[in-house]
């Protein structure tokens, strides 16, 4: 029964040490860097919420092995981003740049606060002025 | 009175965005090759290794590039709609046999019929990464000039076909008049 328990706890553990990444480490910590780097920003797009990092999808690795690839071949992080930009459009990273098609996604929420400031300040504006002026506050709601 | 249309205004905006919104399916991903050439490739012939088949086959002409794979559930569901397309339509479509086993798609086509001109066999999925592709099936739709005009992701229908396909091959027939 023991043996059957630690047979199981081995089993359980053992997935810690199965890691995503199968190819070997760059030898220059510097690319390495680069390489976590990029594939911590770059979306799965089989598995949408998962980052290619995370994911052992196919895709994933076939895209990690691009960017190990071109971060052989010299390019910088910016090659890199828009080689996956071009094939993939701006949904590919997590962060996606400033462009025409991604403006209201940056901007949105700054309008969104904006417009919900106004509105607050109006209302609380309106109550102050109701309860000074009107002294029974029935008119409230 | 403004102040109790307020709320009623901002309803009636959000409930078409909100239909708009749910409606969509956020796994298709729009493709940035629309509307751009699609890029060219070459790759080992699926049915013989020697030979290739690539983007020049179809050079001039309109055609279908098809992306499928035998583990793919979609590329069995839409096999059959493909047969049929390929018996009634004069573009040729072109597979690509995208991260596969040979032998296995091999006996895909022999079991179930070829409705490709010729497939490519991408083992590595270096062209799918190129043509953007990360879910088959896809079937992209190809001008004369190499531009991609659509990309349909999921399965073949003939509602697709009707809908999505047809129309812009009427637009790009008639502007080439």
């Amino acid at each position: 029964m023991k043996r059957v328990a630690f047979a199981c706890a081995l089993l359980l553990i053992s997935g810690l040490a199965l890691a995503i990444e199968p190819g070997k480490a760059f030898e220059d910590p510097q690319l390495q860097a680069r390489y976590e780097k990029i594939s911590s920003e770059v979306r799965c797009l089989v598995c949408q919420n998962q980052t290619i990092k995370d994911s052992n999808a196919f895709l994933a690795g076939d895209l990690r092995r691009e960017i190990r690839r071109l971060l052989e071949e010299g390019k910088s992080d910016a090659q890199v981003y828009d080689f996956l930009v071009a094939r993939y459009g701006d949904f590919v990273l997590y962060r996606p740049r400033m462009s025409g098609k991604t403006l209201g996604l940056w901007i949105a929420p700054f309008i969104l606060i904006l417009v919900g400031g106004v509105v607050a300040v109006r209302v609380v504006r309106g109550r102050m002025q109701m309860s000074v002026n009107d002294d029974s506050d029935q008119t409230v709601s | 009175m403004t102040r109790y249309l307020v709320p009623f205004i901002a309803l009636a905006i959000m409930i078409p965005v909100f239909i708009i919104g749910l409606n969509r399916d956020p796994t298709e991903v729009p493709s940035p090759l629309l509307d751009k050439p699609a890029p060219t490739f070459e790759l080992p012939s699926l049915t013989d290794p020697q030979a290739t088949v690539g983007s020049a086959d179809y050079e001039g002409q309109m055609a279908l590039v098809n992306v499928w794979a035998t583990w793919c559930g979609g590329c069995r569901q839409e096999h059959d709609y493909l047969m049929k397309l390929a018996s009634e339509i004069d573009i040729p479509i072109y597979g690509l046999d995208w991260r596969d086993r040979r032998e296995e798609a091999l006996v895909w086509l022999e079991k179930l019929g070829d409705p490709y001109v010729a497939s490519a066999y991408d083992e590595d999925g270096r062209v799918g990464i190129d043509w953007g592709v990360y879910g088959a099936p896809e079937t992209f739709l190809i001008d004369e000039n190499g531009v991609v005009l659509h990309k349909h992701i999921s399965p073949m229908t003939e509602k697709v076909w009707r809908e999505d396909f047809l129309p812009r091959i009427k637009d790009a027939q008639e502007a080439r008049k």
